[in-house]
C-alpha cells in the first residue's frame, strides 16, 4: 500500500488498520472484490446473478413494508390488500414493486440458468455452486407458491388448492398428507396463516443464506468465461489473471449500468402495465376467493406454466394408481432434473460455442419445448394442446436424458488459449 | 316505431362464453364530468345493492374535484361519514333471497372482468319474459340483476328471428325511456369510466410519477454508462 498522504487519510487508514486487527475487512473486500477476477469479455447473461441481487433486494424491503400493513386472515387478506392500494402512501407501489419482482425475480433465473447451459457453468468445478443454485431455485419457486396465497384472491385460492391436492394423489398417505399441509380440510384461514409464516420468515432466512453460500462457492471457483476458457491459466507476475478484470471497480461499473437499465424496463412494467395483460396479476384475482366459484379456467402464473402443461401432459394411470399422481411425479422430476446436469454433460468442452451441431440443436430443442410448455400451460386444455403438450414434456427430458450420449458422440472444436473480446 | 341499433362486432372479448359481439369501451381518467356523472349514477341506480366497499367518500370527492360538503348532501345517504367506506345499506341475507346471488361488490369489476364487459353488460339488457325481473342480458345469461339502468334506457328488446346464427340486434322502442339512445350510451360510459376510475384510484399517479421515475433513470443512464465507459478505456 503507498504510503497515505495528508490528515484525513492518515485517520482513515489509521482506523482501518484499527479495524483489520478486529475484523478481516479488508482482506474481505481484497477477496471478494478489488482482487476477485471475472474474465473481461462476460457478456448480458453474466449480469444475471447480479441481478437477482438486486431484485432479492427489492423483494426484502417491499415485502417488509408490506407486511406493516397486510393482515392474514381470510376475512382481512383481501381488504388490506385494497387497503394498501388505496389508503396506504405509495402502498401501490410497494404492491406492484412486489408484484413485478416476483415476475421479474424468475424471468432474470431462468435467463440465468440458461447461462449455464450455454456456457456449461455447471461442469467441474462448480458442481456444488450449480446444486446449491438448484436449491435456491426450489426455494424460490415454494417461495413464489406461499406468496401467491396471500393476496386471497380467487385464484390464490384455486390455484394452491390444484398444486396441494396433487399431494393429495399419492397412493395411501396422500389424503391424510393434504389435510396436513392444508391444516384443514379444505383450504382455509389455517392454511393462509402457516402460509404466511413460511412466506415471510422460514423461506426469505433459507433465501438469503442460500444466496450467501452461492456467492462463496462462486467466489471460490470463479465464473466460466462465454469461451470455456479458464482464465485462472495466463497470470501476469503479480498474479493477476491476464484475461480477467477485478470485480471492483470494473465488473461494479458495468453492473452498476445494467442496474439501471434493467430498473428502466421493471419501472416500465411497475407503473404502465402492473397486470402485464393478466400476466404478472391474473384477472380472477381480483376476485375474493371464493371456495364456491371455480374460475373457469385454472392457471398458475406464468412461471410456472412449464411444469403445470407437463403435470397435465400426463393422462394414463399407471399400475392402478391415478394419473394425476403421475403427473405430479413428472413436474417433481423435471423440476429437478437439471440438477443431474454435472454427470449428465460428458463433452470434452464445456461452453456452446466450442460443442458441436447435436448439442446445439438439443439445446434449441429444449428451450422450443419450455417455451411451448410454458404458453400451454396457460390455456385451457384441449386434445391437441395435451398432444403437444406430450411431446414437449419427452423433447425436454431428452435433452438431459440423452446429453450423456451426444455429448460424446459429437465433434468438437478446440477451446482456444485466451477469451475472445468482441 | 322502432329504431334499431345494430351492433357490428368487434374483436374485444372477456370470457370465451360469450355469443356477443363486444363493443369497445375506452375509460379516461382525465375527464372529470363523466366521472362526476357516473359517481352521481353509481350512488342514484347501483348503491342501494352493490357496494364500493374498499372505496371511501372522501377520496373520491378529492380525486373527482367535488368538494366534500356537496358529496355530503348529493351522494352520502346512509348517515356515513365522508371519511366511510361507500358500503350499501343493503342486508346481504336478504338481498340473497331476493335476487338469487347477493349482488357482488363493485370495487373491482373492471379489473376483475373489463371495462367494455361492464359496458357491455350495462347496455344489452333485455326483454324477456321468462326470467324473474322480465330481462335478461346478452353478456351475462340469467343474470340475476334487474335492469337498474331500465328507466333510463327504456324497453330494448331482441330483434332476431328466435335461434339464428350469428344474429346480433338490440332495439330499444322510442320514447320508452328518460334518455335517447346516445344520452344512455353516454351515461354507461360515465358509469363504467367511473368504475374503472374505482378499480384503482392511484391509476393516473402511477402513470405520472412513471414517467419522472423513467426520464431520471434514462439521465441516470448516461451518467452510469459514462462512468462504465471510463473505468473500462484501459481495459484491452
Ligand atoms: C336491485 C338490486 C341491484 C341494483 C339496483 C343493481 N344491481 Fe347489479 N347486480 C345485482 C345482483 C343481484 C347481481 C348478481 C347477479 C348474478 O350473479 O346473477 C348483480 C350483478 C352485477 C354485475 C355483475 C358482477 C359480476 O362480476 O358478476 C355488475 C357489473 C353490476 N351488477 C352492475 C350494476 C350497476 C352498474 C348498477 C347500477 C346501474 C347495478 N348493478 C344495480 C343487483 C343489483
Amino acid at each position: 500500500m503507498p504510503q497515505a498522504q495528508g490528515r484525513i487519510p492518515r485517520m482513515l487508514g489509521g482506523f482501518m488498520e484499527w479495524v483489520d486487527a478486529r475484523f478481516p475487512a479488508t482482506e474481505t473486500f481484497q477477496y471478494h472484490a478489488s482482487e476477485y477476477y471475472a474474465p473481461k469479455n462476460h457478456n448480458f447473461l453474466y449480469l444475471m446473478g447480479w441481478l437477482a441481487t438486486i431484485v432479492l433486494v427489492n423483494q426484502l424491503l417491499t415485502g417488509i413494508w408490506l407486511t406493516m400493513s397486510y393482515i392474514p386472515s381470510s376475512d382481512g387478506a383481501f381488504a388490506s390488500v385494497e387497503y394498501i392500494m388505496r389508503d396506504v402512501e405509495y402502498g401501490w407501489l410497494l404492491r406492484y414493486l412486489h408484484s413485478t419482482g416476483a415476475s421479474a425475480f424468475f424471468i432474470i433465473v431462468y435467463l440465468h440458468m440458461f447461462r449455464g447451459l450455454l456456457y456449461g457453468s455447471y461442469r467441474k468445478p462448480r458442481e456444488l455452486l450449480w446444486l446449491i443454485g438448484m436449491v435456491i431455485y426450489l426455494a424460490l419457486m415454494a417461495e413464489g407458491f406461499f406468496g401467491y396465497l396471500l393476496p386471497w384472491g380467487n385464484m390464490s385460492y384455486w390455484g394452491a388448492q390444484v398444486i396441494v391436492s396433487l399431494v393429495g394423489a399419492i397412493p395411501y398417505a396422500g389424503p391424510g398428507l393434504m389435510e396436513w399441509l392444508r391444516g384443514d380440510f379444505l383450504m382455509s384461514g389455517i392454511t393462509l396463516t402457516r402460509f404466511f409464516a413460511l412466506h415471510v420468515v422460514a423461506l426469505p432466512l433459507v433465501l438469503v443464506m442460500l444466496v450467501f453460500v452461492h456467492f462463496v462457492a462462486l467466489h471460490h471457483v470463479g465464473s466460466t468465461a462465454p469461451d470455456g476458457v479458464d482464465i485462472k491459466k495466463f497470470k501476469d507476475q503479480k498474479g493477476k489473471p491476464l484475461d480477467g478484470v477485478a470485480f471492483w471497480p470494473y465488473t461494479v461499473t458495468h453492473d452498476i449500468h445494467a442496474t439501471v437499465v434493467f430498473l428502466f424496463l421493471f419501472c416500465a412494467v411497475v407503473f404502465f402495465a402492473p397486470e402485464m395483460g393478466g400476466y404478472f396479476l391474473e384477472k380472477p384475482n381480483f376476485e375474493m376467493a371464493n371456495p364456491l366459484k371455480t374460475p373457469d379456467h385454472i392457471a398458475p402464473v406464468w412461471y410456472y406454466t412449464p411444469f403445470y402443461a407437463m403435470l397435465r401432459a400426463v393422462t394414463y394411470p399407471l399400475f392402478g394408481v391415478p394419473a394425476k399422481f403421475w403427473g405430479f411425479v413428472v413436474m417433481v422430476a423435471a423440476i429437478a432434473i437439471p440438477a443431474m446436469l454435472p454427470w449428465l454433460d460428458r463433452s470434452p468442452v464445456a461452453s456452446m460455442r466450442s460443442k458441436g451441431m447435436l448439442s446445439k440443436a438439443m439445446l434449441a430443442i429444449f428451450i422450443v419445448s419450455f417455451l411451448i410448455l410454458g404458453y400451454l400451460g396457460t390455456v385451457a386444455p384441449s386434445a391437441a394442446t395435451t398432444a403437444l403438450a406430450q411431446v414437449c414434456t419427452v423433447l425436454y427430458f431428452a435433452y438431459f436424458l440423452l446429453m450423456p450420449w451426444y455429448t460424446r458422440v459429437e465433434k468438437t472444436k478446440p477451446v482456444p488459449d485466451r477469451v475472445t473480446v468482441p | 316505431m322502432i329504431a334499431l341499433s345494430v351492433v357490428w362486432l368487434s374483436s374485444a372479448g372477456f370470457a370465451a362464453e360469450i355469443d356477443w359481439p363486444m363493443e369497445p369501451m375506452e375509460p379516461d381518467l382525465e375527464n372529470l364530468p363523466s366521472l362526476q356523472n357516473g359517481l352521481r349514477l353509481f350512488t342514484n341506480y347501483c348503491l342501494g345493492c352493490h357496494s364500493l366497499r374498499f372505496q371511501r367518500y372522501e377520496r373520491t370527492a378529492d380525486d373527482l374535484g367535488i368538494p366534500h360538503f356537496v358529496v355530503m348532501e348529493t351522494v352520502v345517504f346512509t348517515g356515513q361519514k365522508i371519511g366511510a367506506l361507500m358500503t350499501t345499506a343493503m342486508d346481504p341475507e336478504k338481498a340473497k333471497n331476493w335476487f338469487g346471488a347477493p349482488p357482488p361488490d363493485l370495487t373491482l369489476v373492471t379489473r376483475a372482468r373489463s371495462p367494455e364487459w361492464v359496458y357491455n353488460y350495462l347496455k344489452t339488457f333485455y326483454i324477456d319474459d321468462t326470467r324473474p325481473f322480465g330481462v335478461n342480458n346478452k353478456v351475462f345469461a340469467n343474470v340475476g340483476m334487474p335492469h337498474a339502468l331500465f328507466e333510463l334506457q327504456g324497453v330494448q328488446v331482441d330483434t332476431c328471428k328466435p335461434r339464428v346464427k350469428g344474429c346480433y340486434q338490440l332495439a330499444v322502442q322510442e320514447g320508452s325511456g328518460l334518455y335517447s339512445p346516445e344520452e344512455y350510451d353516454q351515461a354507461v360510459y360515465d358509469l363504467v369510466n367511473f368504475l374503472y376510475y374505482v378499480g384503482e384510484p392511484a391509476r393516473l399517479e402511477r402513470q405520472r410519477l412513471g414517467i419522472f421515475v423513467l426520464l431520471f433513470l434514462v439521465i441516470l443512464g448516461v451518467f452510469t454508462y459514462l462512468l462504465n465507459r471510463e473505468y473500462w478505456k484501459d481495459v484491452h
